[in-house]
């Protein structure tokens, strides 16, 4: 307990010993490893784009892009039916999950009451973390077991996939909107409705807007809900009959990736560059319309 | 493996007195990106005294202590120049670990800031930790940092609970045996008492008085009377440059600044 | 708006202001009508959902009650002997892709989400997220068509037999390799899940907050240190409810799996054979079903998939519940 002159030890002290040599070496291996995580995550998703690039890019041409799928055993095709159905089919999921979705998003910012509004978001999360199979499977008993599969059943399938995307986002968006801007309305008189109609939403816009898209990419992307509800062909050629059932390009994909031949795998490549440019481009513009929104409303609080 | 010179280096008792090194910064200048912050200060911290650092908010007061145990280097875009020399070691020497330099210039900051998830030994012994100290020093030094931060009496019957359950006193105190337990040679604090009530900032000052036996001490704060209570010698910053330091006496009652009279006189800041 | 330009007798103001109130006093309970309807609609859509995946199980259900469970048998031939459908096989499927995943998953998102938050200069941060967050966009059948194509030979090339030659005497690592097989579907599953969980955990890691790290840092800490002290015991309990997001999200997925995980209804130790995922035969049969009984059993394996699912969600969302609780009560303190 009796400490040398503290100079004689601070110069010492200062530069640092073996062991914290070694504790900065450890330090240098985890952030490392860290630094490789987040290289290699981007890296896989370089991969898989540029693959999907190389190995398409030469399979389209305005043949494959015109033209519908052939019968098997015949060659060339395209994809033409699949690009129409998949719009119809999203279309129509839209037009069904995105209204309900604001609506849902609404009630918990305008009118329902703090319990309420968490019992809402507690079903979009669990009705969000149902495998997407499953939601065919439900749509499937739902909707075709007794009828057909239709593009209506499978617009249906994609609908429930995209109603807690849409819903959610507009839940937190319009959560965001300061309630001084909503006051502001209603101290002028203006009822509630005509409150939300032309403040409300208005202010909310660009964030609803990027939770609409987001669920748009996402249901564009899917398989699976579509497998047991607009997958078995009754027409070639292309349809825009939601009656029936419509290919999608996802489908398709699935589809020519299970064929064995070449020609169908360069085709499946040629649909998934179309399928993953579309999902991508999608996604930037939602999210660069996120972080606008997000801008806006942090400026007005 | 074992005989590491941390190891040697066991907190003080408390009450001993022990020499601690004197502080010269020279030219000090920090930078947040390109906005100069601290304009090139020179300042002396008497070995084993409270230096008390006053100014208005903004003034770069705590920017140009957190040069002194090179934590302002943490901030992503900031960076300082200058010389910061304990005795006869210019801190910001290549040769120099800054790793070792927090662990000689301790630090205590303006909200308490225990670790929220460990319990109040683990606290303490944290830092003690990170140089693999053996678990029977362990105990004995946490112990006695806990003893120089005032704090033993009234915790060592629960030292395995969270240290979130402490009040707000006890948490800075806790925050000073934290910083203790690694026996630095210097403690710095940052307006350790702004987020405390009277009494439990009174219990501060009264440990800050007993610290200072043992270690060189740096305040700021922007309390003039706490300054005029434990500082030996208080230093006035404006913007970003060191308007005055002397004898605190002599700074409440006849400094020899304009700018110092008003500010101490309650005309600004 | 302009209701009030000179000459307009009062009276004209007044009625035409009580006629748009008129209009205002139904446009509010319609809004609030519709908003309630949309939001009754979810969460029946949920019950619906099911009520009627159970309910097509029904005819497997009684047929085999529980047992289908851990029936291995997955024969959909009504003139074979061995006709007869159950999960086991699938079941372990899911559960070792899955955990496996996971296994891989977990470390990396933390890694990912520590570069982010700590180590990354702050210009690349965002950029770098949102390309992560990108990878959680590609549609799983275009990475299972890459897996498929592309990762598939690398897998029976080059990964597998490097695996095969260091670690070959672990069972797991036993056996031929192969292109499309369990270990396949492994590594579709961590690419999947790997966005989403270093999502989370990204977010989870912005709530640290800066005085800890900055204590931590004071006391002499170096980075890792001061993760390993402060960071990681923070986020605790969020990283276990990210980690099991991120299982819910693998359990789940089915087309991805299905294109390179080999459709095999049978249990292998070697993670190198092909086998099957509740989520992927389903899909693998979409156009196969014949009987009553092959369809009712793919709802029965849809039924398990989905308690599966709701519980790990449930989970997860528990676990997110009680975290900032605990921390907030923590932080705070009495002062």
């Amino acid at each position: 307990m009796s400490p040398p002159a503290p100079t004689a030890t601070l110069a010492g002290r200062l530069m640092g010993d073996v062991r914290l040599r070694r504790r900065r070496a450890l330090n240098r291996t985890m952030e490392t490893v860290a630094t490789l995580a987040a290289v290699a995550a981007v890296v896989v998703l370089a991969v898989v784009f540029v693959s999907v690039v190389i190995k398409g890019i030469g399979a389209i041409n305005l043949d494959f892009l015109i033209h519908s799928e052939v019968p098997f055993g015949q060659s060339g095709g395209g994809i033409a039916n699949a690009i129409v159905g998949t719009i119809v089919l999203v279309a129509l999921a839209s037009a069904m999950a995105i209204p309900v979705g604001i609506l849902v998003g609404l009630h918990a910012s305008e009118f329902a009451r703090p319990r309420t509004a968490a019992a809402v978001r507690f079903a979009l999360d669990l009705l969000n973390g149902v495998p997407t199979i499953v939601t065919g499977i439900f749509v499937f008993g739902l909707l075709v077991v007794g009828h057909t599969q239709s593009g209506y059943a499978g617009a249906f399938a994609l609908a429930i996939v995209m109603l807690p995307i849409v819903a959610r986002a507009a839940q937190e968006v319009l959560s965001l909107v300061p309630a001084t801007v909503r006051e502001g309305a209603l101290a002028l008189g203006a009822t509630r409705w005509r409150a939300v109609v032309r403040v409300v939403l208005p202010t909310a816009s660009s964030g609803l807007i990027t939770g609409a898209l987001l669920a748009v990419a996402r249901a564009a992307g899917e398989t699976a809900p579509l497998l047991f509800t607009s997958s078995i062909l009754t027409t070639t050629g292309v349809s825009t009959n939601p009656g029936q059932t419509l290919v999608s390009i996802p489908l398709r994909i699935y589809q020519l990736a299970e064929g064995t031949s070449p020609s169908e795998h360069s085709e499946a490549w040629a649909a998934a560059l179309l399928l993953i440019l579309a999902v991508l481009a999608i996604n930037v513009v939602a999210r660069a319309l996120y972080g606008r929104t997000r801008a806006r409303m942090a400026a007005m609080q | 493996m074992d005989d590491v010179p941390e190891a040697s280096l066991s907190p003080t008792l408390p009450g001993v007195h022990k020499p601690a090194p004197s502080v010269r910064i020279r030219g000090l200048r920090a930078y947040y990106g390109d906005a100069e912050r601290v304009k090139g200060i020179d300042l002396d911290l008497n070995a084993n005294e409270v230096t008390a650092i006053i100014g208005p908010s903004g003034c770069g007061k705590s920017t140009m202590i957190r040069c002194i145990n090179r934590m302002h280097e943490e901030i992503p875009g900031a960076r300082s120049e200058g010389r910061v020399v304990l005795d006869d070691v210019n801190l910001y020497d290549p040769s120099v670990d800054v790793i070792a330099v927090r662990r000689t210039v301790g630090m205590v900051f303006q909200r308490p800031n225990p670790f929220p998830t460990m319990s109040i030994f683990d606290n303490v012994a944290a830092g003690p930790r990170l140089a693999n100290r053996r678990r029977s020093d362990l105990q004995a030094a946490v112990r006695t940092a806990l003893e120089g931060a005032g704090l033993w009496q009234e915790v060592a019957d629960r030292l395995s609970e969270p240290a979130t359950g402490l009040s707000g006193g006890q948490q800075q105190r806790l925050c000073i045996a934290r910083s203790l337990a690694v026996d630095p040679e210097v403690i710095l604090m940052d307006e350790p008492c702004s987020a405390l009530d009277p009494t439990a900032s009174l219990r501060i000052e009264q440990l800050i008085d007993e610290l200072k036996r043992r270690v060189t001490i740096a305040i700021v704060t922007h309390n003039m009377q706490q300054a005029a209570r434990v500082a030996d010698r208080t230093a006035f910053m404006l913007d970003g440059e060191l308007i005055e330091v002397g004898p605190t006496h002599h700074m409440f009652t006849s400094p020899s600044d304009p700018r110092t009279e008003d500010y101490v006189t309650g005309k600004f800041g | 708006m302009t209701t009030y330009s000179s000459g307009t007798p009062v009276a004209a103001v007044r009625l035409s202001s009580a006629r748009r109130t008129a209009v205002d006093r139904a446009g509010d309970p319609i809004l609030r009508g519709l908003t309630w309807l949309a939001s009754a609609v979810a969460i029946v859509l949920f019950v619906a959902l099911v009520y009627k995946v159970c309910d097509l199980a029904g005819e497997s259900f009684s047929h085999y009650g529980l047992s289908f469970i851990g029936r291995e048998t997955w024969n959909p031939n009504p003139s074979t002997k061995t006709y007869g459908f159950g999960a086991a096989d699938f079941l372990f499927g899911t559960a070792v892709t899955s955990f496996f995943a996971l296994l891989i998953a977990a470390p990396t998102s933390v890694a990912i989400a520590l570069f982010l938050t700590e180590l990354a200069p702050r210009r690349a941060r965002r950029p770098v997220a949102t390309l992560v967050e990108l990878l959680a966009a590609i549609p799983s059948v275009v990475l299972g068509l890459w897996g498929l194509i592309v990762l598939a030979p690398i897998m029976s090339s080059t990964i597998e037999p490097a695996l095969h030659a260091v670690l070959g005497w672990i069972p797991l690592f036993s056996g031929t390799p192969s292109s499309v097989g369990i270990l396949t579907g492994v590594v579709i599953l961590t690419i999947m899940t790997v966005p989403i969980v270093s999502a989370v955990m990204h977010e989870l890691f912005g709530t640290v907050p800066g005085e800890l790290k900055e204590a931590a840092l004071a006391l002499g800490a170096t980075r890792w240190e001061m993760v390993r002290m402060v960071m990681l015991p923070y986020a605790r309990s969020g990283m276990v409810g990210a980690v099991i997001l991120g299982l819910g999200r693998a359990l789940g997925e089915a087309i991805a799996v299905a294109l390179v995980v080999g459709n095999a209804d049978a249990i292998h130790t070697s993670l190198f054979e092909p086998g099957s995922t509740l989520a992927s035969h389903i899909a693998a049969e979409y156009q196969g079903a014949t009987t009553s009984l092959q369809i009712s059993s793919l709802a029965y394996l849809a039924v398990i998939l989905l308690a599966l699912s709701v519980i790990a969600n449930l989970i997860a969302r528990l676990i997110a519940r009680r975290a900032p609780l605990r921390l907030g009560a923590g932080v705070g303190g009495p002062e």
